[in-house]
């Protein structure tokens, strides 16, 4: 195994119209790693990954993939890359199978080697009787599928997915992460940005968090929750949860956080608060340890982005 | 020189194969319609132009016309949706392809599928006997520079365009004025000599010019001159597309 990182970002600038979106942003992934980018829309995530595949121009760092010198090389780069894009651009004109075949081509695939690649990867995609099926007859959860066998067409080491499952329903969801725990386990690089704490806690060994263009912590999941936030959290629900919180739980909880109804109690030792919240029947709570969301809401505040 | 642009161009083939029967008819038909209402139906009012049927005047004319016309139509609407809609270009550019290798693709489609539609009147022409022999096949080089002249301008409008409604001030305010302008219709002679100096400094003119005289022997003014000035439209309108798609696709 090589100790020369797969993926090597070191100091990247990216700036549009005077503002930057990327900020001298530096990380590196190991081969065989599933590296997640964690941020809130606007973070500079999908910024990022385009300069990692050489589709923008950065306005300072550098960056090597696959060893490669980007955006210099990058068109030999992306030989040994495949890419699921956040919005689909599965070619509409092409039945499954020929998006397939016409795919591989833009890599020197010969059309018959293309086609004797197919039938794998839709299996491997669910797709196995959907070959002859027209693009706009798929379901958004098969054609996401559809577009990660089309990234594997070339059978690369690295992928890049930005925000893979956004706008899935569940299931489909946990089909995309069984295909993606599959390639990891079989040794490919996985390099993907979400905003699903939950997917990036059970794909990704280790991740960043990203904010106004800045990577602002990275770790492995477990290390970012151990690290960076108190275990264990009671929420309270209810009319007069804010009134309640400040004056009760306040004083002896580490930290409160009350947004509209509910309050977030973080601490080491419920004990006391849950004895303090006999005392008030008419509010609802729920314990739990700590997560990834709350590390996530904690390092990016509550506020919305748009 | 960097071959793969040519998948792109194999892309457009595979489509376009697929709906090559009603491609094919509305290559035929279309053309066949105009040529035989405007050529009989006018001809039969204007009787001769420069000592000929107005119908064979004519179509030395249309073979430009349907030849421009294809190769617009492909650059600005198909284009448009492969690069906007359908997200296609982006998504090519995803794997070791480059924007202009996606843009040269483009630029030589759309003049193959010109050419096809100037062959489509030269065999009407055929058909209708109005040319003879194989000196006329001559010709085809010179529909494939006016497809390379005017894919390679649509491109720009094409790379510069948020929306289909752009295109409406490219037909109306450039293609349409310079259809009437350029000798396709009715002779180029006829106009007022300012209105001419015009004319020859727009493709259009210089193609029609070489259209007639190699199809149907009149006389050429300036063939190499013709020749050159299509090929400048056609290199620097696809350069500059090539460019202005760089800037809006790795912005």
């Amino acid at each position: 195994m090589s100790a020369t990182p797969v993926l090597d970002v070191q100091g990247l600038c990216k700036a549009y119209d005077g503002r930057p979106v990327v900020d001298n942003l530096s990380f590196s992934v190991n081969r065989g790693e599933c590296f997640g980018i964690l941020g809130p829309n606007g973070a500079g995530k999908t910024t990022t990954l385009r300069c990692c595949l050489g589709l923008t121009n950065p306005d300072g760092g550098t960056l090597r993939l696959g060893g490669l010198p980007v955006p210099e090389a990058a068109r030999l780069a992306r030989y040994r890359v495949g890419v699921v894009p956040q919005f689909d651009n599965l070619d509409p004109d092409f039945t499954v199978t020929e998006n397939l075949v016409m795919y591989a081509r833009y890599f020197d695939i010969p059309v018959r080697e293309a086609r004797a690649r197919v039938p794998a990867l839709l299996e491997f995609a669910g797709l196995a009787d959907r070959g002859a099926a027209r693009i706009d007859s798929l379901s958004g959860g098969m054609k996401r599928r559809l577009t990660l066998a089309r990234a594997l067409v070339n059978d690369p080491d690295i992928l890049f997915l930005d925000e893979p499952t956004t706008g899935l329903d569940p299931q489909a969801r946990h089909l995309i992460w069984d295909g993606l725990k599959r390639l990891v386990a079989g040794g490919k690089t996985v390099i993907l940005t979400t905003h699903f704490m939950d997917e990036a806690e059970r794909l990704c060994d280790r991740l960043c968090v990203m904010n106004s263009g800045a990577i602002i912590a990275e770790d492995t999941p477990r290390g970012l929750i151990d690290r960076l936030i108190e275990p264990v959290v009671v929420e309270i629900y209810g009319e007069g949860v804010r009134d309640w919180a400040e004056r009760h739980a306040r004083p002896i909880v580490e930290r409160l956080e009350v947004t509209g109804e509910t309050a977030f109690c973080y601490m080491h030792d419920p004990a006391l608060l849950l004895e303090q919240l006999g005392g008030a029947p008419e509010l609802r709570v729920l314990r739990r340890a700590a997560n990834l969301e709350d590390v996530f809401i904690k390092l990016t505040g509550r506020d919305i982005r748009d | 020189m960097n071959w793969r642009f040519l998948y792109f161009v194999e892309r457009n083939f595979l489509v376009w194969r697929k709906l090559l029967i009603p491609s094919l008819v509305a290559n035929l038909a279309d053309p066949l319609i105009y040529l035989v209402g405007f050529g009989f139906g006018l001809g039969a009012l204007v009787g001769e132009v420069d000592g000929r049927p107005y119908i064979t005047f004519l179509a030395g004319g249309m073979l430009c016309y349907s030849t421009l016309n294809s190769a617009t139509a492909e650059a600005l609407y198909s284009g448009f949706s492969r690069l906007k809609v359908q997200r296609t270009w982006e998504g090519v550019l995803h794997a070791p392809m480059t924007v202009n290798d996606v843009v040269l693709g483009e630029w030589v489609w759309a003049a193959i599928k010109a050419v096809l539609s100037g062959s489509a009147i030269l065999l009407i022409m055929y058909g209708l006997r109005l040319v003879h022999g194989f000196t006329p096949l001559a010709v085809l080089p010179v529909l494939l520079l006016l497809g390379l002249c005017f894919a390679g301008v649509a491109l720009i409008m094409t790379t510069l365009a948020r929306s289909y409604e752009f295109f409406t001030y490219y037909f109306t305010l450039a293609l349409t004025p310079m259809s009437f302008l350029s000798g396709v219709f009715f002779p180029l002679h006829n106009l007022p000599p300012a209105l001419q100096t015009l004319a020859w400094c727009l493709p259009l003119a210089h193609g029609a010019s070489l259209a007639r005289g190699i199809a149907l022997g009149d006389p050429m003014p300036y063939p190499w001159l013709s020749a050159l000035v299509l090929a400048a439209y056609a290199i620097v309108g696809v350069a500059i597309a090539s460019r202005l798609a760089y800037r809006r696709l790795t912005k």
